[in-house]
């Protein structure tokens, strides 16, 4: 048992709406720092678990902990990228404004605001755009408004569905390393969703794997690859490349 | 422009030709009639009303009165909307009172009004709020049903208390649908203190309508026809303008220099 515990522990966690089964017997954690990636496919419950350690769902049976304590409701030191930006995003809010929000909820002065904000449209390079609306920011911008959003909350845990599921191969690429850059600087817990072998294990310390219909963990696995890590040299890395061929067969065999 | 301008040119092209009938038609019939007017003797009235000092005191008291009763409806509707959009209690409390209220015509309260307040602006105020108390009522319930979940589940884990949450995110959210809300009851407004005045309250253009009828005065009577149309109309151009400058940002895919 260790001495610090976990920024996110599930303890035979299992969620069903009526008789639906979503979840079964999840048991995991996660310790501070650490970035871990859940794979699966779609209706594995992947994003269900995800929001139960929000705080946004309660599981049916057993227990979610942050830092310990169990989760009843949302809090700011956890923070949650969604996939779908457009739908995220205050429409109505500019860059700027958007980031504000957190600030806001925090009850942060309003004199100390433009400094904080700043340096994090800065921090996701969107400090020449603070003044434009989401509706004008493409894609890969959207995301990182949404992402600098999160951070303003300053989360010791950041919860990521599927973000980068919506973009292109370029912009995702890119995004990976910055978000891997902005984690690593704060030390911030990740808990990362995403249904793509090859970004779970270029970003995860870990790469835990859901078994559908109940979701259940079908395997949890380290990533022992160097860090910093590089678009180039880890995708081409041996260890990287038998993780790949080993995930595949395991996710082959899991939905045959 | 070019193309609009044809357009719109085109668009005049009929009722000016009704009118130059009209005209024609009254030429070749000299009659003297107690409900029609030539078109020259509409403008002739029009500036008649004009020049007599009561065009203007009439317009404000039915615009004044208009705005007045829809600013108690906007307001009242509006908080109950949110109290009944946002509480099942609240809304399950109140469906039947509403369902029984909603149908009861705005003008049918006119006699309670006249007892209750007199003549005046209050009993126009009165009926003017009733009437558009509902639509906002009605529209912002739906407003609020119709906000994406991801807003409300991003507003739940920022932690905002429910005052935050009503004036950062959901009214904002709402605020399309509020709009079209308020399109429509201004339109009502003018339609119901028009009606108001036509009725029972000796003041504004529903009164000077009914004092031109009276005083076998077609002309002025078309000439405050035509007037109050033009109100109705410029009212609704501009909010539709309005409309287009507040939410048109709201667009995505927009340029980036919009």
């Amino acid at each position: 048992m260790a001495a610090v515990a976990s920024a996110i522990e599930l303890k035979n966690v299992s969620l069903s709406f009526g008789s639906n089964q979503i979840l079964t017997g999840i048991d995991m954690s996660v310790e501070p720092g650490e970035f871990v990636c859940v794979i699966g496919a779609s209706g594995s419950g992947k994003t269900t678990l995800l929001r139960m350690i929000a705080g946004l769902l309660t599981p049916t049976s057993g227990q979610v902990l942050q830092h310990g304590r169990p989760v009843r409701a949302p809090t700011r030191k956890v923070a949650v990228v969604f996939q779908d930006y457009g739908r995220a995003l205050l429409p109505w809010r500019r860059a700027y404004a958007n980031v504000s929000l957190p600030l806001e909820a925090s009850g942060m002065p309003a004199r100390d605001r433009p400094k904080r904000i700043r340096e994090l449209l800065a921090k996701v390079g969107l400090a020449n755009h603070e003044n434009k609306f989401p509706g004008q920011l493409s894609g890969g911008m959207q995301q990182r408004l949404q992402i600098a959003r999160s951070l303003a909350q300053e989360p010791d845990t950041l919860l990521m569905d599927e973000p980068f599921g919506a973009l292109d191969a370029m912009t995702r690429q890119t995004l990976q390393d910055e978000v891997m850059r902005l984690v690593a600087e704060r030390r911030t817990t990740v808990f990362f969703v995403t249904h793509d072998i090859e970004e779970a294990l270029y970003l995860g310390d870990r790469v835990v794997a859901l078994d559908s219909n109940p979701g259940r963990i079908a395997y949890d696995i380290k990533v022992p690859l160097p860090r910093p890590r590089d678009q180039l040299t880890t995708r081409e890395h041996p260890e990287f490349l038998r993780l790949r061929r080993e995930m595949f067969e395991i996710m082959n065999k899991i939905h045959a | 422009m070019t193309a609009g301008f044809t357009r719109s040119w085109r668009g005049w092209l009929l009722p000016l030709a009704v009118l130059a009938a009209a005209e024609a038609w009254f030429l070749l019939n000299p009659i003297m009639s107690d409900t029609l007017a030539p078109p020259s003797k509409i403008l002739l009235g029009a500036v008649e009303t004009m020049t007599d000092g009561t065009f203007l005191r009439t317009t404000y008291q039915t615009l004044f009165a208009a705005a007045a009763g829809l600013l108690i409806g906007m307001t009242a509707g509006t908080i109950c909307g949110i109290v009944i959009g946002l509480l099942r209690t609240a809304d399950r409390l109140s469906s039947w009172s509403v369902e029984m209220l909603r149908p009861i015509p705005s003008v049918a309260l006119i006699p309670l009004s006249l007892l209750t307040f007199g003549y005046g602006y209050r009993m126009e105020y009165a009926v003017v709020a009733w009437a558009t108390f509902w639509p906002f009522l009605i529209l912002t319930q739906h407003a609020l049903k119709q906000i994406d979940v991801r807003l409300i589940e991003v507003s739940r884990l920022m932690g905002f208390g429910i005052l935050s949450r009503i004036f950062k995110i959901m009214l904002p959210a709402a605020a399309p649908r509020l709009f079209t809300a308020l399109r429509l009851a201004v339109g009502l407004s003018l339609v119901v203190s028009v009606t108001v005045e036509i009725a029972a309250n000796p003041q504004g253009l529903g009164y000077g309508l009914m004092v031109a009828q009276e005083s076998l005065r077609p002309d002025r009577m078309f000439a405050l026809l035509v007037w109050v149309g033009i109100l109705g109309w410029a009212l609704n151009y501009f909010l539709v303008r309005l409309e287009g400058r507040l939410f048109a940002h709201r667009a995505p895919g927009l340029s980036a220099d919009a």
